[in-house]
């Protein structure tokens, strides 16, 4: 090394990238370090808050098209691990950073009721680590470390859903099937990351989409290509590869239905969407064909499979966890028709969807807390008795189905309008049915809800106030978000075209 | 393991040398083989020999959990901690040249020594967490099910 | 002939991730997936450090001097970084693999697969048992 070496005196909004990982990163352990539950709630909202605001602040520095890069340990890239972040991290960051703000006031209640006082400050601590990792996965611009926070994430993910356990010993399975499949996914990652390396001798993601480009037809690349999509499609679950998502959703602690429901799904979409858009070009043949006779009739399989699942449970948890599937299907629809405005809807899928599943989780977390279950048998008539609550689901419920007015409206339209200017109107056509599958699901859950007399001696209240914001807050997102898309679509476009390098229209 | 003299008294002459042996790879490891995963695992070695031989009760009085896991944590600390100092001499995180700016490679020796450190406290009390968890619960396996 | 040797790593890696891969999926004890799943982790990390060697390669340590002979061939220390991080990893993922199994056996008392998805249907037929047997189950 070079004896004089000029250190660039750096300000913290160039710090903001790697800023955003190292408070709650900081944070999680100080939690174990202090050993108290108030004390680690706090941390961990400030963390998270920090996070936000962080996040915030790059989504605007972005949002015109630039990228932000910022060296760890002052390695310069391709060499050094670099942090790039672009409009569509930005606004998956903004997303994660921001469920987990509104998630944590919710959680102090919920996970008083259904997690044991001596384990509160390791499920902090646990909830932090799970949140770094995700932001990891999204804000780093190299394809190991994707792998090393996906790990980090999943790792305390296990833990988080295996502390349902309290409730349910199912838990203990379910996050034991999680931790296989999942274990499996990443080593899937992995071994495509070494395809890679092997073919271009490097980890940086720019730099490999440079080396890519003209090594369509090497065998290396074309295996690596699938084990990615393989190892991320098992941690997105896509349809076949969604098994262990309703254990896991069913049977973890509520609040970490709602964080992992929100969040953790949309990070691997996002690592797919950056790998098939930016490491690879579209233009890779191989690539095309699975988009187009793999990915997409996955996607059509998994909304019309899933959906249909979802309608026959009795567990509303489930019954939602199976809905999440049939969303991802069309994100993953909006991944294989792969243009512009398909992309875009994919990106704002990802944030709409992101905050119905919150609001609707979170309602069924409060369902658990004051009755104790989340079966549609006990919840009869409780719209009369938290009607606050039932009001915030019913919101939530037209956001799914994609009611005008309403966050899931616009990402479906974009989604049709993207399959019609594809000249598929069937895809259209499937688009909506799908869609009424969502209705059949959602009035089941609403009509327990609404119609039927309330149980005989049951005494089932309103929730605390610190429970009601948050699902409110959430709620009145999904309605604003439906009537006022400045935000959601300027940012969708700007990082659909900053993922596709503005080749492709 | 009351009856077994033999293993109680090498056992007891082998944990001193083998916390050396785990204190020398550890800050050899930015010269020579070594660093500080494998020096936390020897580390700990020393602390599951002990409680293997002289029974769990007593281990947990030389180390008790509570600890063990402060411990995991500080040394995420350490290593964090060091990349905020460089951060807060203006550079970017974990750039070790950073410390001493006239002499860029002193920084880096340092850099490297303190984050080491960090990683070994946290493997060696996660070894011994790791342990105790499995070495605490109740047997629930009978004899004649092996 | 030259197409098998010359490629020995990925055979042996492909043998391997299928062994492992295989144990996997086919066995119903607890454990013995953890095992397997050791076992295909294992063969990716061969994989990677067999990738690192480059004929003719010696370790790749400069002299103290930092004379560097440009005729000395190194071989490629990155895989075996990587290959670190992912071990710890792999480490980290089966304690808490058999961590979970323990609290399994605690609560199930048992550790094989096919007994517990009985327990669980049981459970799951008392839960519906208002509404009658419901689609899904666990997936």
């Amino acid at each position: 090394m070079a004896n004089a070496v000029i250190l660039p005196t750096l300000s913290m909004i160039d710090q903001l990238p790697l800023l955003t990982i190292a408070v709650p990163l900081i944070a999680g352990p100080l939690c174990v370090i202090f050993g108290n539950r108030h004390i680690a709630w706090g941390l961990a909202f400030l963390s998270s808050l920090l996070a936000f605001l962080f996040s915030g602040h790059m989504l605007l520095q972005v949002i015109d098209g630039d990228v932000l890069s910022y060296h760890l340990g002052g390695w310069a890239p391709p060499l050094g691990i670099e942090y790039r972040v672009d409009a569509a991290n930005a606004f998956v960051l903004f997303l994660i950073s921001g469920i987990s703000t509104v998630v944590l006031p919710y959680a102090r209640q919920s996970v008083a009721h259904e997690i044991k006082k001596v384990s509160h400050t390791l499920f902090y601590c646990c909830y932090l680590l799970c949140f770094t990792g995700l932001l990891g996965v999204v804000v780093t611009g190299d394809a190991f470390n994707v792998f090393v926070f996906l790990e980090i994430s999943s790792l305390s993910t296990y833990v988080l859903i295996a502390m349902g356990a309290e409730r349910d010993r199912r838990a203990l399975t379910a996050a034991y099937d999680y931790l296989i499949l999942g274990t499996i996914g990443a080593t899937f990652f992995v071994i495509g990351i070494g395809f890679l390396y092997i073919a271009t001798g490097t980890l940086n993601m720019a730099d490999l989409a440079v080396r890519l480009a003209d090594m369509g037809d090497n065998r290396t690349v074309q295996a690596g290509f699938a084990f990615i999509v393989v190892g991320m499609g098992l941690k997105a679950a896509i349809y076949p590869l969604h098994l262990w998502l309703p254990g896991a959703y069913t049977y973890a602690p509520s609040v970490v239905t709602v964080f992992l429901a929100a969040t953790a799904t949309k990070a691997a979409i996002y690592v797919l969407l950056r790998f098939m858009f930016s490491v690879f070009q579209p233009d890779f043949v191989f690539e095309l064909h699975t988009l187009t006779w793999i990915i997409m009739p996955l996607a059509i399989l998994a909304m019309f499979a899933a959906s249909l699942i979802a309608a026959f449970q009795t567990d509303l948890k489930r019954l939602l966890a199976y809905s999440s599937v049939a969303q991802v299907g069309y994100m993953i629809l909006g991944i294989g028709l792969a243009t512009k405005t398909s992309l875009s809807a994919t990106i704002i899928h990802l944030f709409n969807h992101g905050i119905t599943k919150a609001v609707l989780f979170m309602v069924v977390g409060a369902f658990v807390m004051r009755v104790g279950s989340s079966f549609t048998k006990n919840l009869n008539g409780l719209g009369k008795q938290m009607p606050w609550t039932c009001t915030a689901f019913v919101i939530g419920g037209l956001s799914l189905i994609g009611v005008p007015g309403t966050a899931g409206f616009i990402s479906k339209w974009l989604l049709i309008d993207a399959s019609l200017k594809a000249d598929l109107w069937w895809l259209a056509m499937l688009i909506v049915m799908s869609s009424l599958l969502a209705v059949v699901y959602v009035w089941k859950a609403v009509e327990v809800l609404y119609m039927q007399q309330p149980d005989e001696g049951s005494s089932a209240k309103e929730v605390p106030m610190s429970m009601l914001l948050p699902m409110w807050i959430m709620a009145i997102a999904c309605v604003y978000f439906g009537l006022n898309t400045d935000l959601t679509l300027t940012s969708a476009s700007v990082a659909a075209n900053s993922l596709l390098g503005g080749g492709v229209q | 393991m009351r009856h077994h003299l033999l293993l109680r008294v090498i056992t007891k002459l082998l944990v001193g040398p083998i916390l050396l042996f785990a204190l020398y790879v550890q800050f050899h490891g930015d010269y020579s083989p070594g660093g500080g995963f494998q020096a936390g695992v020897i580390f700990a070695v020393a602390f599951i020999l002990f409680g293997i031989v002289f029974g769990l009760a007593k281990v947990k009085q030389v180390f008790p959990p509570w600890l063990v896991h402060k411990l995991a944590a500080l040394g995420v600390l350490i290593y964090a901690g060091t990349g905020v100092y460089s951060l807060m001499l203006g550079s970017t995180y974990l750039n070790y040249s950073a410390f001493t700016p006239a002499h860029p490679e002193h920084g880096q020796h340092w850099g490297i020594l303190v984050v080491e450190l960090g990683v070994g406290v946290t493997v060696a009390a996660v070894m011994v967490a790791i342990y105790y968890a499995f070495a605490a619960r109740p047997p629930v396996i009978h004899d004649e099910e092996w | 002939m030259e197409f098998i040797l010359g490629h020995l790593n990925y055979w042996l890696f492909i043998v391997l991730m299928m062994i492992g891969f295989y144990i996997v999926v086919a066995r119903g004890n607890y454990i013995k997936k953890i095992v397997g799943l050791n076992v295909f982790q294992a063969s990716v990390f061969m994989f990677y450090i067999s990738i690192g060697k480059v004929d003719g390669g010696t370790a790749p340590i400069f002299p103290t001097d930092m004379n560097i002979d440009p005729n000395v061939v190194y071989s490629n220390p990155l895989p075996h970084v990587l290959i670190l991080t992912a071990i710890v990893v792999g480490i980290a993922t089966t304690s808490l693999g058999l961590a979970l199994i323990v609290r399994i056996r605690e609560e199930f008392g048992t550790i094989e697969e096919d007994e517990i998805l009985e327990i669980e249907s049981k459970l799951q037929a008392e839960e519906n048992s208002a509404e009658g047997p419901a689609m899904g189950g666990r997936a």
